[in-house]
């Protein structure tokens, strides 16, 4: 089951014979009797757990279920941004480490996931976002991720096609992350896949989870579209369908689905190399490596499964975006298209026990989990190995029942 | 666009003039209630992928609160009914089921 390493002498070697000689990434097997763990959602947040249970706890008969294709969920339909400037001490823990993690991931897995710290800007448009980043940004300090409050003319250096004296949303500073970035969202699933299946472990697609079965309150095994597995522990990381799965299990989340939209502008010259977050208009945008403006929104409010959200969010964005930078007026959007959210009450994720022993779910992490994949998958797998983690000890679904939120809403806004 | 009429005023209201208030006829819990019963209560919610039933309110409109039936999973509007309804008329519960045949029913 060696996996042949990418490397320029590979290229060289393969070049020998046309690039005929190249194999598949990962393996497609059918599934097994049984595993001693099963993961459902081969998404980012799937993958990097089965990957951390290999890697950190040797434990590599593994199988991770997926009813689609691979990463082709919130994966692949995120805007890419990657930070960890949060207020609250447990996730800037967790989205630290990921971030962390995302800086050598492409060595670690032999697979080039494009990560580029290229910095983020979370900008400041009221009086109420300046006090609120400068809190955060003294937070940051003290939980050690490196973020500073910077000036409008300074924001103006980095990001020079912005209007910083917009008559309704003035520039007036900006929380600056200056290693946050972006990461091609498809290679991170592709690279942990494909690692996944060097170490042994059976990536299962389009194969979908039909009941779960329990005895003495204990998971004992799953029914797929591709016939029964047994498993002994049994992991949940399938983002907005969490309370579907939950249910099967027989019990409830705190979460609800709703629709979360992003579009893409036609390719345009390099233009913004900093990704900039407009929290007050609900509206962030970044470059990509193809030249498309990537523009993410809000969320809608109602419960939705669809994949597609209401058009008068996209309007609302984009109107308020326009303001902010006057040159995307004349832009052409190519696509849009929306990915289902696990929103929790207190808008910070669930790596969490359930209520089913052996049982595991990792989910709620709303509209900004690509950022965290790396550390969720770590916390995730220390978890499922060992019973706890450090990183997952605040993030438990029974923190709702003690008051122990780790409140983002308030301090994120919306976006995050 | 999603529209739903308002059982108030009578307006067919699209959902610019509507604020969603999630899951409807949650039973609040009285005193001396547990810890578990209240944590069911404000935070568990059933958010099903089909036919749900959901507070919304005619912000924009007559700002009254009222109640709707809808598939999450479609987006089809089953219909709407006033807000104090203890449960779904037993009209729009017959359509439900007609247009849902697997729906498992009001419970």
């Amino acid at each position: 089951m060696a996996m042949k390493r990418y490397s320029v002498f590979a290229i060289a070697r393969e070049a020998m014979s046309y690039h005929m000689g190249w194999e598949r990434a990962w393996r497609s097997p059918a599934p097994k009797r049984k595993y001693d763990a099963v993961i459902v959602g081969a998404g980012g947040h799937g993958l990097a757990t089965a990957y951390y249970l290999g890697k950190n706890h040797g434990l590599t008969n593994v199988a991770i279920i997926e009813k689609g294709w691979l990463g082709g969920g919130n994966t692949g339909r995120n805007t890419t941004i990657i930070r960890s400037n949060y207020l609250q001490d447990p996730s800037a823990a967790i989205y630290e480490k990921a971030r962390s993690l995302y800086e050598t991931m492409s060595q670690d897995l032999n697979y080039n996931v494009m990560f580029s710290p290229r910095g983020l800007l979370m900008l400041g448009q009221t009086e109420h976002e300046v006090r609120g980043y400068k809190r955060t940004v003294y937070a940051n300090n003290l939980q050690g991720v490196s973020t500073e409050w910077i000036s409008p003319r300074r924001v103006k250096e980095l990001v020079p096609i912005i209007n910083i004296d917009g008559p309704r949303y003035p520039v007036l500073g900006a929380l600056y992350q200056a290693r946050g970035g972006t990461a091609r969202h498809d290679a991170v699933a592709w690279g942990y896949a494909r690692a996944c299946s060097a170490m042994g472990m059976d990536v299962i697609q389009q194969c979908e989870v039909t009941g779960v079965r329990t005895e003495a309150g204990r998971v004992i095994g799953i029914d797929t579209t591709r016939g029964a597995i047994d498993c002994d522990k049994l992991g949940m990381v399938v983002a907005g369908h969490s309370s579907v799965l939950a249910e099967m299990a027989g019990f409830r989340l705190p979460i609800e689905s709703l629709a979360l939209q992003a579009l893409v502008s036609e390719p345009i010259k390099p233009c913004m190399d900093v990704v900039v977050m407009a929290n007050t208009v609900h509206g962030y945008m970044s470059q990509s490596d193809k030249g498309e403006m990537v523009i993410g929104g809000g969320t809608d409010g109602f419960n939705n499964y669809t994949q597609r959200g209401s058009f008068h969010h996209i309007e609302e964005t984009v109107r308020a975006l326009i303001e902010t930078f006057p040159m995307i007026s004349r832009l052409k959007m190519l696509r849009q298209w929306g990915g289902i959210v696990d929103m929790t009450g207190d808008r910070s994720p669930l790596i969490s026990k359930t209520p089913v022993e052996g049982i595991f779910v990792n989910c709620g992490w709303g509209t900004g989990g690509f950022k965290a994949i790396p550390g969720s998958g770590w916390a995730m797998a220390e978890l499922m190995a060992r019973g706890a983690s450090p990183l997952a000890e605040e993030f438990s679904m029974y923190r709702f029942r003690e008051g122990k939120f780790i409140d983002e809403s308030v301090a994120a806004g919306v976006a995050h | 666009m999603l529209i739903l009429e308002c059982p108030c005023c009578g307006v067919k209201a699209e959902e610019t003039e509507l604020t969603p208030g999630g899951e409807a006829h949650l039973k609040r819990c009285g005193p001396g209630s547990t810890d578990d019963e209240f944590d069911g209560y404000m935070f568990a919610r059933a958010n099903p992928r089909g036919v749900h039933f959901e507070r919304w309110r005619h912000a924009y409109g007559c700002g009254k609160w009222f109640l709707a039936a809808r598939c999450t999973a479609t987006l089809e509007v089953f219909g709407t009914y006033p807000a104090q309804s203890k449960q779904p008329p037993a009209e729009l519960q017959a359509k439900i089921k007609a247009r849902r045949p697997g729906w498992e029913g009001w419970t």
